[in-house]
């Protein structure tokens, strides 16, 4: 199908490009910026004045709960959710039941997803069978099934060897990492960040050293074997650090944060509200600043939704009960907007921090509106505002700390691999 | 206007006939307690007089909760097989006396008990009478009738909405 | 006056000492001196409660809290009803929710609900429709309100104004509902000087900011003291690292007549229960005569009536019409 998108603003974070003008889609790919390629005939053609129109969005992170919780969420679901959030490309970490451990796990998602007409999932493969943190997978194979890295998830590998050994074997196949960063000895009690509110609520607390410590570890493998890691979800001040002195260093490091750890803080757990029992947790406003910062700076790479969607009963449970996590695929987009008008990150940044730079540390050829490249698109409307409630989303987890919450910015339509995938409902 | 002093002394002087009775004063918190003080005196008794807080009794308490300043109730001798006399300021709607009864009955099972009253004014809903009575004033409902005191003693009338 | 405007929450449910000012502390503790003439009668029984349902749900196992509630309710001529249940078979078969919900069907009109997970309370709070009403009577570490009052009532009878009192808290705080309930209460009701006094690793993080001072050197801890409150060594919950040995423990932070001694002559020695003997207190100190530790046990049910009375009278008012 041929598509003409007159009249929007286009921005292209990777090719600094921001202007009012047309994109031409033909066979799925993006034939034309500015000026239609030749003999171009559009079959449709969609106004978008009033719309920015950028690359569709890379999640680094997203549970859909398929295989083992159905009932939180489904490949069916949760592809379609990301869709309206306008994301287009996924990663899922391995931690589904059965693991995605193998060759066949892994082509299963990607399929499924496909023959669904959902976004497209990238998975993650398991660094270790199972899961089990003993027996090295079968990365190769995962990675020829399409895995764009390998990670154990939010199992922890406690021994040291165990971890060197697979960072080394990861190394030489040149693939990349995921690292979870949660020591669990010090982590494994604990259900928010260990300070002021924690003491107050009598729970018990996650330290900030839970991350650091594993950092460091972490670091000095990654810098001992030459693997190129990614540092899922950090949490704190002193993580952005270490991470930020890590890249001065020369090692192959990326870091993301859950884009709702730039929002809230310890305090937000006020009286019990477990929509806001997180992993990693809410920790106080000079962590958040921090983070904030640290992605100006392009220590954070990337920011992700860490979509982790629950049933109502998940969260109504006493607080360390309470399963963690925030359901966040259609929240991601507003979120990351938001950073702009508060005035911590220009808009080409923000938009690179769900585009561009996953697409780079990935390396995978998405993310940009380049002409020649899949059209993955997705045209928002940044005057909208719109309150998220569990019946408006499409996700099927009913937590969020942001339902209820004003949000400004709004997916239009997601073109997947030249496609409408998404079209919001009812008149613009 | 009423004369305090004048129902007071009615009702000592109503009281007398009870005296070879030996009769044990109770008055209710907080108006109640003054009248059975002057009584006490009056009568020149010399046991010491009870006192009542009625409040755990109170058949509202569900709908106007508890106050928070409750009085102990304080009875210093053994009521079994005595004569009572109690004593109000103001009967109204018989609920407070049926409650201090109610009371009294879970500390002892007296001989008898009669009602003392400085003031009583209509409105009754329950099939309680006084003995003993100071003066007696009508009134219209949305008026309230209020004892003032210790020393002096004195009346106050109030629209309800006070 | 009505119990003070905090908030409504606080009236309908008792769930936390934390937000209740000095004032409507004082005005239950008031409400509490008058309920200890109830248990000193003849007949120890108002009929205020007369007719109501408390339930006593239990999720955790407790002899004397749940005795004195239900002595409390009793005396107030209450129907109390006992479910001693184990979380394990919650777990297994009917939410937490699902156990309230079914019983709340039962037209109970109050629940006492004490719970091993922090937060427990608030959510069986939130849950029940507007006419039923929750107390807290314990959650994990969070709370246990009704014993933090009893304590306070305890120390004004013996110590009178909190402004000139110097507190110290010794113990397990970190594992400690009591300890955070009586430190919200201390400082409400304005007391010059609330310490907390153990080993590191038995102070919870930022202790700081809860408005206390930490203390690891016991003898600077009780210097002065007017009150000495003994938390209990709860070996249930330690995991294993946090102190060597009941022995070494003891060496350090038990209570013993000599350290005892560094406290102000006068001082009053405080226990929640159920105690250790010679583990976090020496016997001759839990039954020497500055020891208030039986009356803190007689004084729970009066406090605990008047807590009870408060929320089933729905809202406390000042009108008495004869």
């Amino acid at each position: 199908m041929n598509i003409a998108i007159v009249g929007g603003r286009v921005i292209d974070p990777a090719h600094d490009v921001d202007a009012t003008t047309s994109l031409f889609v033909r066979d799925g790919i993006i034939a034309g910026l500015g000026e239609a390629p030749s003999g171009f005939m559009p079959e449709r053609t969609i106004n978008a004045d009033g719309l920015v129109v950028c690359p569709g969005l890379i999640d680094l992170r997203a549970r859909l709960r398929e295989p083992g919780c159905e009932h939180k969420g489904t490949v069916e679901t949760e592809t379609r959710a990301a869709l309206a959030g306008g994301i287009t490309q996924l990663c899922c970490p391995p931690d589904t039941n059965p693991a995605i451990d193998t060759a066949v796990a892994a082509q299963w998602l990607i399929d499924r997803a496909r023959s669904l007409g959902g976004a497209h999932i990238r998975p993650i493969g398991a660094l270790t069978r199972g899961l089990n943190a003993t027996h090295l997978a079968d990365m190769h194979a995962l990675h020829k099934a399409g895995c764009v890295g390998v990670g154990n998830g939010l199992m922890p590998i406690k021994d040291t060897a165990v971890l060197r050994h697979a960072l080394e074997y990861a190394a030489g196949l040149g693939l990349l990492v995921f690292l979870t960063p949660e020591d669990p000895w010090l982590s494994q009690a604990g259900v928010m960040h260990e300070g002021r509110m924690a003491t107050r609520l009598g729970l018990a607390g996650i330290p900030e050293s839970a991350e650091t410590i594993e950092i460091s570890r972490a670091l000095m493998l990654i810098e001992e074997t030459g693997v190129r890691a990614h540092f899922c979800g950090i949490s704190s001040a002193r993580s952005a650090a270490l991470v930020a002195e890590a890249k001065r260093r020369g090692a192959m490091v990326t870091a993301d944060t859950p884009i709702h750890q730039l929002y809230v803080t310890e305090d937000d757990v006020g009286i019990f509200d477990t929509n806001y029992r997180l992993r990693p947790p809410a920790r106080t406003a000079a962590d958040r600043d921090a983070l904030r910062a640290a992605l100006a700076t392009g220590t954070i790479d990337a920011v992700c939704s860490d979509h982790q969607p629950h049933e109502a009963d998940a969260k109504e449970r006493p607080f360390s009960d309470a399963e963690p996590g925030i359901a966040g695929l259609e929240t991601l987009l507003p979120l990351t907007l938001r950073l702009v008008e508060l005035g911590i990150v220009p808009l080409t940044t923000a938009l690179a921090a769900v585009t561009a730079r996953p697409a780079a540390l990935l390396g995978i050829p998405a993310g940009t509106l380049a002409v020649g490249r899949c059209a993955d698109i997705c045209l928002y409307d940044p005057r909208t505002e719109w309150t998220p409630t569990p019946a408006s989303v499409h996700t099927r987890g009913c937590n969020s700390p942001f339902f209820g919450t004003t949000m400004r910015g709004q997916v239009a339509m997601t073109l997947h691999e030249g496609r409408i995938a998404y079209e919001r409902p009812g008149p613009r | 206007m009423i004369d305090v002093e004048e129902a007071l002394a009615r009702v000592i002087d109503g009281a007398r006939s009870f005296r070879e009775r030996k009769p044990v004063l109770i008055g209710i918190h907080t108006g109640g307690v003054w009248i059975a003080e002057r009584l006490h005196k009056g009568l020149g008794l010399v046991e010491p007089l009870g006192t009542l807080d009625i409040s755990f009794y109170r058949d509202d308490f569900s709908r106007v909760g508890i106050h928070p300043q409750v009085k102990t109730s304080h009875l210093p001798i053994p009521l079994d097989g005595r004569h009572i006399i109690l004593v109000d300021d103001v009967l109204h709607t018989g609920r407070t006396i049926r409650a201090a009864m109610n009371e009294i009955f879970d500390f002892a099972r007296p001989a008898s008990i009669a009602l003392a009253v400085l003031i009583v004014r209509d409105g009754r809903e329950l099939p309680v009478q006084p003995d003993i009575a100071g003066v007696a004033i009508s009134l219209k409902p949305w008026q309230h009738i209020k004892l003032t005191g210790p020393d002096p003693l004195g009346i106050r009338i109030m629209e309800k909405s006070e | 006056m009505a119990i003070e405007p905090d908030n409504a929450y606080h009236l309908r449910h008792f769930l936390t000492t934390e937000d209740l000012s000095g004032g409507a502390i004082g005005e239950i503790l008031d409400t509490a001196e008058s309920f200890i003439s109830v248990g000193e009668r003849e007949i120890k029984k108002v009929p205020l409660l007369r007719g109501k349902t408390i339930v006593n749900l239990f999720f955790e196992a407790s002899t004397r809290t749940r005795t004195t509630f239900e002595i409390a309710g009793k005396r107030l001529s209450a129907d109390i009803i006992n479910i001693n249940t184990s979380v394990s078979s919650t777990q297994k078969g009917e939410s937490l929710l699902d156990t309230v919900r079914n019983l709340e069907a039962m037209h109970t009109d109050l629940f006492v609900v004490r719970h091993p997970l922090s937060g427990a309370a608030d959510l069986i709070a939130r849950s029940v429709p507007k006419h039923v009403h929750v107390v807290n009577a314990g959650d994990g570490r969070h709370a246990h309100p009704t014993q933090g009052l009893l304590d306070m009532f305890t120390i004004r009878r013996y110590k009178g104004d909190f402004r000139r009192l110097t507190v110290a808290i010794v113990g397990d705080v970190l594992h400690s509902r009591v300890a955070r309930s009586q430190i919200h209460a201390l400082t409400a009701l304005g007391t010059k000087e609330v310490r907390v006094v153990g080993p590191r690793s038995l102070l919870p993080a930022a202790v700081e900011s809860l408005g206390v001072s930490a203390h690891t050197d016991m003898e600077t801890g009780l210097a002065g003291a007017d009150v000495v409150i003994m938390l209990r060594l709860q070996f249930e919950r330690m995991s294993g690292a946090l102190i060597p040995s009941a022995g070494e423990y003891f060496s350090l932070y038990g209570l013993t007549r000599e350290r005892l001694a560094r406290a102000d002559k006068d001082a009053i020695v405080m226990h929640p229960g159920p105690m250790n003997r010679g583990l976090e207190i020496a016997s001759d100190v839990a039954d020497g005569p500055q020891s208030v530790i039986l009356p803190q046990v007689t004084n729970g049910i009066a406090v605990r009536m008047a807590i009870l009375a408060r929320l089933a009278g729905a809202s406390a008012g000042e009108g008495r019409t004869s």
